[in-house]
């Protein structure tokens, strides 16, 4: 009954039909046929990506938990451990980008309290086409509503993220959420099943036919027949997933459960399957007493369901009322769905009849792991041969201006007061800085964040892309005063069957890799996303990195806005005026050249220690990290965010275009600001560190001044240079363009 | 100081720190309905930074625990799906809560616990969507339009204070009968610019008249849609919203107590008083 077509249709390769038979030692029934499928896909068994993946460090002195689980676990002291992940759900939000992103936020919500931890943050990474097109702005408005009314109704804040516009995103939008909990060390719950004889039970929501082959449509490349996934998108209910986390934090809490599996990608078929594998045992289920939502669901149907907010977990057999007791007390049902088994096979039950029966090593572990063929684009297109750049602008101060109405360095406060960022009471530094800065109540400690990805970078040179990645990230943490400590990743990539996609993807990783072994920063899981192909064509690399740092003193950490009038602002490091790989050339003159901006990660590790030094030792007022837009830009925002628009006077003596120094995108550079009796330790301090720090200006006035070698480049107001910077992304949302009064 | 920040990040439970603590004063209960999730908040904030008893009220008992005041969290009580508070004003602790309101004992309700209040009907009105039909969280301003009711008496009129919204359904409307009465009579807060003045821009979510906040008749009843319990904290940005907590604390703890199940106090008449002038 299963022919090649069948076989196709689920994703898989002849060879890998061949060696499930073998596993199994039979043919597959369609139910069996199913579960491999899944658990195959890409999505689930990282088929494409292992090989590669293993170069990335994951180990440190902090680590409790590495990849592999359903979240990464570190070590923030006093008994307390940091819980958190990224994830892309990239392919269901370009079908239905309410639920898609709304579904991806309540997916990783729950790898994160599976693990018995409180979820307290929220972060997403946004990719979308340009907004001139309708058709991105309903992708946008519906993803960025997905994530606000997931999130602000389960209660976690979102408190920051970065969006991004580009071309390449135009039919494949990214949706990267990440997520971090915090737990006790002695609480902390993994899927395991403990032994034979425990039983197994389901909580939470329903089973139905939505979602059936996420997994499996998110590992494969869209075409035109797109529409007609939509059944295929899950439909969430932050209301069910609020209870839900209540309902496990308490058993959890409580100590009644064994092992804990949400069921998320691949449902019930991944839960079973992996908490039995992890523990070496059997697992057996009857699908009779599985919560259905509608009747007639074949077993092939419920074992693929991805309905959300489920959880199966294992208790003791006289534990098992006392779980009962809280789920009802949360008005969730619990129910007894199986027991483990000592025999190491997954074995589902359907009206009394057998209709899976297969070695659960084989679902989990046996997926075949490809090196595949890796090959460099033609170097035409790796970069173009030089041609002459543009001749820098008549007029800098317009060439701002137009800038900071660029929709990816305008401000995104229309997205992100959408969402409840303030919920919990923990926010201290709010979205729109280098990090986002929450208190860890109880404790002096306070937990910076932040996401970081630059594809442009990526797509131009892709190991100084990854590389970028991870050093600008830990660049805004060290700007808010909080040293690294860990690292998760979301790899979003083109059809990986491709060697020029295969070939990106291999040098992303061995990039981060480098860069996170100069830095010492564990990368404890994360995601990989391949098949962001539409039509045939693939997306620019986009590596996004989320770091957290770790502030030891909330009492001294710094935002990037400036403070009053009179400070001196000082830049800290190498200001050599590179226009490559810029925003400014993209968006002012449509160029996207390379190579990448340079990095050293060397030099880079200097200036953040540096940077954490000085902030530790109360010497800067603000600190802010030099990224798109490049310096002009950078000052520009720690003038909007001050109080009462703070404006400044700087002058640059460098040699190079005047462009370059105001809009260029090099690396490893931050400006500051002291009180001027700090500035002499300050620059002490750099040149003990061999650190260039540059006395370049002082704040104050209501215009953004800058000189270069005695010439005025830029004067322009604070306040015009607000409105276009503030207004960018409103006015292209807005039918009527009103400002309301909310900061 | 680190015993009244709390347990260390995870959850605010009341066995975790015994009363031993803060002897004194008065009692808050926070009801957690399903889907409340700014009830850590409250507690937290009562509790924690205001150093009172707060106790958990679970909406499905009958029990108020002899509270002196009755908070109503914000969030999405059981989804909220139909309509804001609509229904929460069904859960079995409400009852309690309406008789004691009605016998004078003192009830707040903050963001969805104030749409909960207008359900149930111990204050008048009714929330529409946001004027610009999206959620939104942000500091705003609000002008303290009463200084004499139980929750301002430690405010000054006119007053401005700093705090966090988050709402999608805070656009306030009363019917045109009530509407000039309630604007005299029993708005509380209004939302201004930071120089108090009541602008069009001001009026994030185009309230009826700016009205943030406003109290019931007999002004034992606050409901109001900013967040003063965000507010609290300076290092969170803002400690103006510990003036409407530190008067109903003066408010309970400088007069005879009105406890939960205590006889009913007649209704006043005239404008409600909390300070005794």
């Amino acid at each position: 009954m299963i022919d090649e077509k069948i076989v196709r249709g689920h994703g898989l390769a002849p060879e890998e039909y061949a060696l499930i038979a073998e596993l199994i030692g039979r043919e597959p029934n369609l139910t069996e046929l199913g579960i491999f499928s899944v658990m195959w896909s890409e999505h689930c068994g990282y088929k494409s990506s292992r090989f590669f993946l293993r170069q990335l460090p994951t180990k440190g002195k902090n680590v409790v938990q590495g990849p592999g689980e359903n979240a990464g676990i570190i070590d923030i002291g006093g008994g307390l451990v940091i819980v958190f992940k990224i994830e892309s759900h990239n392919h269901p939000s370009y079908i239905e980008p309410y639920q898609g992103a709304a579904t991806g936020v309540g997916g990783i919500l729950r790898d994160i309290f599976t693990m018995g931890a409180r979820p307290i943050a929220v972060l997403d990474s946004l990719r979308f086409g340009p907004l001139d097109s309708p058709a991105n702005k309903a992708v946008m408005e519906g993803v960025v509503s997905g994530i606000s009314g997931y999130g602000n109704a389960i209660g976690i804040p979102t408190v920051g993220g970065e969006i991004y516009f580009h071309d390449c995103y135009s039919m494949n939008p990214l949706v990267n959420v990440f997520a971090l909990g915090l737990a006790r060390k002695d609480r902390i719950f993994y899927a395991k099943t403990g032994g034979g004889g425990h039983l197994v039970l389901y909580a939470g929501a329903k089973t139905g036919r939505d979602g059936i082959h996420g997994a499996t449509m998110a590992s494969a490349e869209f075409g035109k027949e797109t529409e007609h996934k939509r059944p295929n998108v899950q439909v969430g209910d932050p209301f069910k997933e609020k209870l839900l986390l209540e309902a496990c934090l308490e058993v959890m809490d409580k100590g009644l459960i064994i092992g804990i599996q949400d069921m998320g990608a691949a449902g019930l078929t991944c839960a079973t399957s992996e908490m039995a594998a992890k523990s070496g045992t059997g697992i057996e289920i009857d699908l009779d007493l599985v919560p259905q939502r509608e009747s007639g669901m074949t077993p092939y149907e419920i074992m693929l369901s991805e309905s959300q907010e489920r959880m199966l977990m294992v208790a003791e057999e006289d534990k098992v009322r006392a779980v009962q007791d809280i789920f009802a007390k949360w008005d969730l049902d619990a129910v007894v769905i199986g027991r483990v088994t000592g025999g190491g096979r997954l074995k589902v039950k359907n009206e009394g009849e057998v209709v899976v029966d297969v070695p659960v090593d084989a679902v989990v572990n046996l997926c075949p792991v490809y090196e595949r063929e890796v090959r460099p684009p033609a170097p035409a297109a790796a970069f173009s041969p030089p041609s002459p750049l543009p001749p820098p602008p008549g007029d800098c101060g317009r060439a701002l201006l137009e800038l900071l109405a660029s929709p990816t360095i305008a401000d995104k406060e229309w997205v992100f007061r959408q969402y409840d960022h303030m919920i919990q009471l923990n926010t201290v530094v709010r979205p729109g800085a280098d990090a986002s800065v929450l208190r860890v109540k109880g404790t002096k400690k306070a937990l910076a964040m932040t996401l970081d990805g630059n594809s442009l970078y990526a797509r131009l040179e892709p190991r100084a892309g990854g590389k970028i990645a991870v050093a600008e990230a830990c660049r805004n943490l060290a700007c808010v005063g909080a040293k690294a400590i860990g690292a998760t990743n979301c790899l979003n990539f083109g059809n990986p069957e491709k060697p020029e996609v295969m070939w990106q993807f291999k040098e992303v990783i061995e990039g981060m890799a480098e860069a996170c072994r100069a830095f010492g920063i564990p990368i404890t899981g994360g995601n990989v996303s391949f098949y962001n192909d539409t039509e045939g064509s693939s997306i620019y690399p986009t590596p996004v990195l989320g770091i957290v740092g770790l502030i030891r003193d909330i009492g001294r950490t710094v935002t990037p806005e400036f403070k009053g009038d009179g400070d001196i602002i000082v830049l800290l490091g190498e200001n050599p005026g590179e226009l490559e790989g810029s925003e400014y050339l993209r968006y002012r003159f449509g160029r996207e050249e390379g190579p990448a901006p340079g990095i050293d990660l060397r030099a880079e590790r200097n200036l953040q220690a540096l940077c954490l030094k000085a902030i530790a030792r109360g010497l800067l007022r603000s600190a802010h990290d030099i990224s798109e837009g490049g310096l002009a830009v950078c000052l520009a925002e720690s003038s909007f965010m001050s109080r009462g628009w703070i404006g400044c006077r700087v002058t640059l003596e460098e040699d190079a275009r005047t462009d370059a120094l105001l809009f260029g995108e090099a690396q490893s550079r931050v400006i500051v600001t002291v009180r001027q009796r700090r500035l002499k330790p300050l620059l002490d301090l750099a040149a003990r560190m061999k650190i260039r720090a540059a006395r370049i200006g002082t704040t104050g006035g209501d215009e953004i001044v800058i000189d270069h070698k005695g010439r005025r480049a830029v004067r322009l107001p604070v306040r015009k240079a607000h409105k276009s910077w503030k207004q960018a992304i409103p006015d292209i949302f807005s039918v009527k363009k009103q400002e309301a009064n909310v900061e | 100081m680190s015993i009244r920040t709390g347990r260390p990040g995870i959850a605010e439970r009341e066995d975790v720190h015994p009363d031993h603590f803060e002897r004194k004063g008065m009692k808050f209960g926070v009801v957690r309905f399903p889907g409340s999730n700014c009830d850590q908040d409250a507690f937290h904030v009562l509790r924690n930074v205001l150093g009172r008893k707060t106790v958990w009220l679970w909406h499905k008992d009958h029990a108020l625990k002899d509270v002196d005041c009755v908070m109503l969290p914000g969030g999405f009580s059981y989804g909220d799906y139909l309509r804001p508070g609509a229904i929460a004003r069904f859960s079995p602790l409400m009852q309690e809560v309406r008789e004691f309101a009605r016998s004078g004992g003192f009830v707040i309700g903050i963001c969805n616990g104030f749409q909960i209040l207008l359900e149930l009907g111990l204050v008048p009105g009714a929330m529409l969507r946001n004027r610009k039909l999206k959620f939104l969280c942000g500091f705003v301003h609000v002008r303290v339009e009463n200084d004499e009711t139980a929750f301002t008496c430690k405010a000054r009129k006119g007053q401005i204070l700093r705090m966090p919204v988050a709402h999608f359904d805070g656009n306030y409307f009363a019917p045109a009968e009530s509407y000039p009465r309630i604007r005299a009579r029993q708005a509380v807060f209004r939302y201004c610019d930071e120089k108090g003045r009541l602008t069009e821009a001001a009026n994030v979510n185009g309230s009826m008249g700016s009205i943030a906040g406003i109290i019931n008749e007999t002004g034992n009843v606050l409901g109001m849609m900013p967040h003063p319990e965000r507010a609290s904290e300076t290092l969170l940005g803002s400690g103006d919203g510990r003036v409407i907590f530190e008067s109903v604390i003066q408010s309970v703890e400088s007069k005879p107590a009105v406890r939960a199940r205590r006889p009913s106090r007649p209704a006043e008449t005239g404008p409600p008083t909390g300070r005794r002038t």
